[in-house]
């Protein structure tokens, strides 16, 4: 699952790196040797997947749109970290009324429909409007509003959790500061579901943006190319039976999702306790041999044990991290 | 006497990461009606393994061959567990065997009642359903349960943990099954209603003819329930005997060893007194280091609801040098103290001085200074060590923290300094937490708390978490940088054969109240207090023959109450 | 000794929260009705916020009258609009207006066909009421049994399947499953109709009918035709499934993840050493428990299922708020938009309410 994942997920890249060698045409060409391309043409050998309503190449277009999904991903992922992460972590270490407003503010935007409260951002930013730069970045950051409160919670909960923890009370017995206690004790052990959400937001990010597109508020076709504005435009076509201008920008963003979607599915994986527990009885059993000078020499079958038990009892394993 | 349970060469391995492991090993054991077979051993050595084989109950990556054969009880059938599966198996299990867990409270279903759950095992075996109900409310009223017409349709969280494990024991009971195996059954329970359980096990064999296994790593409870004793070591039976002459004449090495560790009540009055002795008539008359008087300590309620009084009006002192220890059974208030002398939980009410500030409304700030003069050892030694950092890194962390180094390299020599305090090898500091041992992981722990030389040192059941063995090991190395630091401390416990090999005062706790302090000879031999004598005459000792006398000893103080 | 000393934990935390593994652990004393009640004033702040974030939202891309109309105005026609409506005052003042007028569920009205917000939502509303039943019912179907089996037979390849099922449900924009399931059964197979709630007779038949509810399926019932309700049915059998099925591949999961970790409790290991049988014990001993925390889950995908019914019904022309939301949005006319957004806000947080409400009535260590 996890190899299918970073294949797609790596053409996926590829294809948006390399989207000007790749696509035969721009994502704003209407004519090549002087000649329109003409519109709702079937695929043939000029046009491999045809031509769209508005008179694009659907192959370029469908290309190109991966260059415009990556961008708004990381540009909305990287922003929603940077606020979330710091947010969570200094709302759930400190606690207090803060958290509290924090949590409940939160909890108000998460519950709410998210393509809803993009479209809303969008309409902040942009006024509806869409140059490349500037659709791209309000595409984002409408995203990034949505994500924000994810990644709040997420960390939060880790801080909440860490924050019992002994060794960060045992910072705090030493008389550690509490942004000292923050950054080095804290941070660094609340972030492991990071790389699982980061993924799963990644998807959605590309899910948000087609749909913003699809309901008129994505990136006009001169500025760049994009999924979703181009399913919109196909909306009327599919009556008519005309089905490629549709299908390939819909594959486009089936494959991308499943893609990263699989590779956030593996972490999840990785990260259960009953194959994390495995793993660990393994770790443990090489340390346990080395270690045995000391007196306190431990059964090499306490590995066994701890294989037996961390199905029965997922907790007790957790805490042997 | 008919035979229950016959186990033959019995192996299990799993599968790992890391290839198969062998966790049980050619192991055969025999169990009669009506007999209790204690299975002995510490962490690692595949008693449990063999608890769950007995009724085919290991996970899917196991694989275990030999024969565990069961009878039914009217001793009509035999059935090999090993070889079987699907519904022969659910028809065996329940009716031929049954088991009793650890822990009551997730043993039992929270979303379904007692009832239904008690029922269902029932109406698996065939009970029609009304048949099934009386059933039911008939065994719950034989397990202890009072009002059982009434408490049968209650939830989980309604009943006490005490009650609770008598519910899993009614469940294991209700299709009078000719074996219980019982995984640890009081681990999880304070030693008052521990020894409440171990009654009921025994009417379990008494009164029902049941054959018991019990595994067990508390040898008090293998001389207070057991009839034969099988001890484990890495996955072997190494020795088999009756109860009696396996502690009076074991034949092991290993057996004699782990015996010998075992704490025993009355143990540490020497060292106690030693310690008494050699201090001068200044040393009582000298200031506290921790005073508290009238202290209180209460969590606030959610959303309006009441708060809960974790202390309440407790009066103690700690002296210069002077072990104290403090009792109690769970929820008493004993990590609270610690935690409030600490400085990690607010104080709510009265007054708590330690060394000379007072914590009652303190301040973080004014309060960090304080703290390089306090040391704590914290119970879980796997949670006690930041899982990305090295042993020396933590050992280190205090010397940054308080400016004696600007860079954990700085203080590698003092860091190399007290490990090898503590018994550890330097080469550990460069190691991370779960590349060591329980054991080890305490030791360095205490290097930590140790690391700035504290005055006062808490340490809040810093061997509960370990190993029998293990824990005799590091109280002795706790014992002996006592002597050579010289520092006060809190030791917190629940188990009072512990505390008195390490303290010079005791004071017990109960209910977040005081009951009674004073040496360790008077608390533990001349206990006034009633909750305290109870508490005494609960634990049962490593000894056979002494313990079936204080079985009698707590009966009477049962009867006395009522 | 882990016993309530955790203080800084907000109630809401508790409240709101959603952890998918453990079974709530929320009951430390207190009864239903302090549960309820607490829950209920939630709403508040909640709605508070969501409405004030609409309001400045919108507002900050100026005011709604130029938004929509410029251009086609002149400028002294929109200054008076403007000043008609109010919105040349501080826009504190305004927004305390605002506030007022939806204590009294008043959220405006439309700029581009005047229409008060809340008859938008009354004429509209049954639409996507109805839509968002169907799919939850497709959701519910598709997704619960699915997801037992995919917990049942964990790691095998019945699993494996499911879960990539499940990732494709979610992976497919509801708008892209839409086309391909008009391509497929509407244009290519014409077994179904292409687009909207009925065929154009059926709906002059149903807009006919004294107090219509909206909900095209118990109006047809009403008239007693059986061609009206075939026809409604059938208008609503492929975005019920594109919706559906988004919603599925999450309950998939969430059950499928929800039931494993009740699975792996001691209390399934020790029903299991009394006899009882393994099926028995994932549809009945893992389910129950497993239920709490689904149902809140579920709650918040109710917010997925809106989000979801805008583009499902511009996809399939079904006349609902999404559709209506889409061409105020089109018009530019944000004062319809933020009413309804705002309104939605409202509904959101009255079925999250309402559904953890459910969460607690089945959650004995709540109710008792």
């Amino acid at each position: 699952m996890l190899i299918a994942g970073l294949v797609i997920t790596g053409v996926f890249l590829l294809t948006a790196l390399l989207a000007p060698l790749l696509a035969p045409y721009g994502f704003d060409q209407l004519r090549a040797d002087g000649e329109a391309f003409g519109a709702q043409r079937p695929p043939s050998a000029e046009h491999l997947l045809g031509t769209t309503v508005g008179g694009y190449d659907v192959l370029s277009r469908v290309l190109w749109g991966a260059q415009t999904a990556v961008l708004v991903i990381i540009v909305a992922i990287a922003l929603s970290i940077v606020v979330g992460v710091l947010l969570g972590l200094v709302s759930g270490y400190l606690g207090g009324w803060l958290d509290r407003v924090l949590v409940v503010v939160c909890d108000a935007i998460y519950a709410f429909p998210s393509l809803l409260l993009a479209i809303l951002m969008s309409i902040v930013i942009s006024g509806g409007q869409s140059s490349l730069w500037g659709g791209l970045l309000a595409a984002a950051i409408s995203i990034t509003v949505v994500f924000i409160p994810q990644y709040f919670r997420v960390v939060r909960s880790e801080v909440v959790r860490v924050k019992a923890e002994a060794f960060v009370e045992s910072a705090k017995v030493l008389g550690a500061p509490a942004g000292r206690i923050m950054l080095r004790s804290v941070l660094p052990n609340a972030t492991r579901t990071l790389p699982l959400i980061v993924t799963l937001n990644a998807s959605e990010a590309i899910l948000t943006l087609a749909g913003l597109g699809f309901l008129g508020f994505g990136i006009e076709p001169t500025a760049a190319a994009e999924w979703g504005y181009d399913l919109n435009k196909a909306l009327s076509d599919v009556t008519s039976g005309i089905w490629w201008t549709s299908m390939f920008p819909g594959l486009a963003i089936v494959l991308a999702v499943l893609g990263i979607t699989l590779v956030g599915e593996s972490l999840n994986d990785l990260a259960d306790p009953r194959l994390r527990g495995r793993r660990r009885a393994g770790v443990s059993s090489g340390a346990v041999a080395e270690t045995s000078v000391a007196a306190e020499a431990t059964p090499a079958s306490a590995v066994a044990e701890n294989a037996a038990g961390s199905t029965a009892a997922p907790a007790r394993e957790d805490d042997l991290r | 006497m008919t035979t229950v349970l016959r186990i033959d060469s019995l192996g299990v391995s799993f599968a790992t990461d890391a290839g198969a492991v062998k966790a049980v090993d050619d192991v055969s054991l025999e169990v009669a009606r009506g007999e209790v077979l204690a299975i002995v051993g510490e962490s690692g050595s595949g008693k449990t393994v063999t608890a769950k084989s007995i009724l085919g109950l290991l996970p899917e990556t196991a694989t275990a061959n030999g024969v565990v054969m069961l009878s039914s009880r009217d001793g009509q059938s035999e059935h090999d567990v090993v070889a079987m599966s699907g519904p022969a198996l659910r028809e065996v299990r329940g009716r031929d065997a049954a088991m009793v867990f650890q822990e009551p409270s997730t043993a039992l279903n929270p979303v379904f009642t007692v009832g239904w759950q008690l029922i269902e095992g029932l109406r698996a075996h065939g009970v029609p359903r009304k048949r099934a109900r009386e059933r039911a409310i008939e065994i719950l009223g034989t397990v202890g349960i009072p009002d059982p017409e009434e408490r049968i349709d209650h939830y989980p969280h309604q009943f006490s943990g005490g009650q609770k494990q008598r519910i899993v024991i009614a469940m294991a009971l209700v299709l009078e099954p000719g074996l219980i195996v019982a995984d640890e059954p009081t681990t999880a329970l304070d030693v008052t209603v521990q020894a409440e359980i171990l009654d009921l096990l025994r009417r379990c064999r008494d009164e029902f003819g049941a054959g018991i296994v019990l595994i067990t790593h508390n040898m008090g409870v293998v001389a207070d329930l057991a009839d034969r004793v099988a001890v484990m070591y890495q996955g072997r039976v190494i020795e088999q005997a009756d109860v009696r002459t396996l502690f009076s004449a074991p034949q092991t090495e290993y057996t004699r060893a782990l015996l010998d560790a075992v704490p025993y009540v009355g143990h540490g009055r020497s060292a106690a007194a030693a310690r008494a002795a050699a201090r001068t008539g200044e040393w009582s008359t000298s200031a506290a280091l921790v005073e508290a008087s009238g202290l209180e300590v209460t969590y606030p309620g959610r959303l309006g609801r009441h708060g809960f009084h974790a202390v309440r009006g407790v009066d103690l002192s700690i002296r210069a040098g002077e072990v104290l220890g403090l009792v109690g059974e769970s929820g008493s208030g004993k990590s609270t103290i610690g935690r409030a002398i600490a400085g990690l939980t607010r104080v709510t009410g009265g007054s708590l001085r330690v060394l000379d500030h007072e914590l009652n409304g303190v301040r973080e700030r004014e309060f960090r200074a304080v703290r390089s003069r306090i040391g704590f050892v914290f119970q879980d030694p796997a949670s006690s060590f930041d899982p990305r950092r090295t042993i020396a890194d933590a050992v280190a962390e205090p010397f940054l923290i308080h400016g004696r180094a600007e860079h954990p390299g700085d203080a590698r020599a003092q860091v190399d300094e007290l490990l090898e305090a503590v018994q550890l090898p330097r080469a550990y500091g460069d190691r991370f937490p779960f590349e060591l041992s329980g054991g080890q992981r305490q030791r360095a722990s205490l290097a930590r708390a140790l690391a700035l030389r504290p005055e006062l040192l808490i340490a809040d059941e810093p061997t509960s978490a370990l190993d029998v063995s293990v824990q005799a090991r590091v109280l002795e190395l706790f014992a002996e940088l006592q002597r050579e630091f010289g520092f006060a401390c809190l030791f917190i416990s629940h188990d009072l054969a512990v505390v008195d090999l390490v303290a010079d005062r005791i004071a017990v706790l109960h209910r977040g109240e005081l009951v009674e302090v004073g040496t360790s000879a008077e608390v533990l031999g001349d206990p006034r207090e009633p909750y305290t004598q109870r508490l005494l005459a609960s634990l049962p000792v490593p000894d056979p023959v002494a313990q079936a006398e204080r079985r009698e000893t707590l009966r009477a103080l049962r009867d006395a109450e009522r | 000794m882990t016993d309530l000393s955790d203080p800084s934990a907000a109630p809401v935390a508790t409240l709101g929260g959603a952890t998918p593994s453990a079974p709530t652990s929320r009951a430390s004393g207190g009864g239903l009705g302090r549960y309820i009640i607490v829950r209920a004033l939630l709403i508040i702040p909640t709605v508070f916020i969501l409405v004030t974030v609409v309001f400045f939202a919108m507002r900050a891309t100026g005011d709604p009258i130029t938004a929509a109309l410029g251009g086609r105005l002149t400028p002294a026609q929109l200054q008076e609009r403007i000043e008609a409506a109010g919105y040349d005052r501080p826009l504190f003042v305004q927004y305390l207006e605002y506030l007022g007028g939806v204590l009294r569920g008043d959220f405006g009205s439309t700029i581009s066909d005047n229409r008060p917000v809340t008859e938008v939502l009354l004429t509209y509303g049954g639409a996507t009421l109805e839509l968002a039943i169907y799919a939850l019912l497709v959701a519910f179907l598709v997704g619960i049994p699915l997801g037992l089996i995919a917990a049942a037979r964990r790691d095998r390849p019945a699993d494996a399947a499911l879960r990539l099922f499940a990732i494709l449900c979610y992976a497919t924009p509801v708008f892209f499953a839409g086309l391909l399931l008009k391509l497929v059964f509407a244009v290519w197979l014409d077994l179904l109709p292409v687009a909207g709630r009925a065929s154009t007779s059926t709906e002059l038949e149903l807009a006919f009918l004294p107090d219509a509810t909206g909900i095209y399926l118990i109006d047809a019932i009403r008239t007693g035709s059986g061609e009206a309700i075939g026809d409604v049915l059938q208008h609503a059998v492929l975005p019920s499934i594109a919706l559906g099925l988004l919603t599925a591949g999450v309950f998939l999961r969430l059950v499928r993840t929800n039931v494993i970790g009740t699975l792996s409790m001691d209390y399934i290991d020790a029903a299991r050493s009394r006899g009882v049988s393994e099926p028995r014990l994932v549809r009945t001993h893992a389910w129950r428990p497993a239920l709490i925390p689904i149902i809140t889950v579920i709650g918040l995908q109710i917010a997925l299922l809106l989000g979801g019914a805008v583009l499902t019904e511009t996809t399939f022309e079904w006349r609902g708020l999404g559709f209506q939301l889409a061409e105020y949005l089109q018009a530019r006319d944000f004062v319809a938009v933020q009413g309804i957004v705002a309104l939605l806000a409202v509904i959101v947080a009255i079925t999250n309410f309402l559904v953890d409400v459910v969460a607690a009535l089945i959650d004995p260590r709540v109710r008792y």
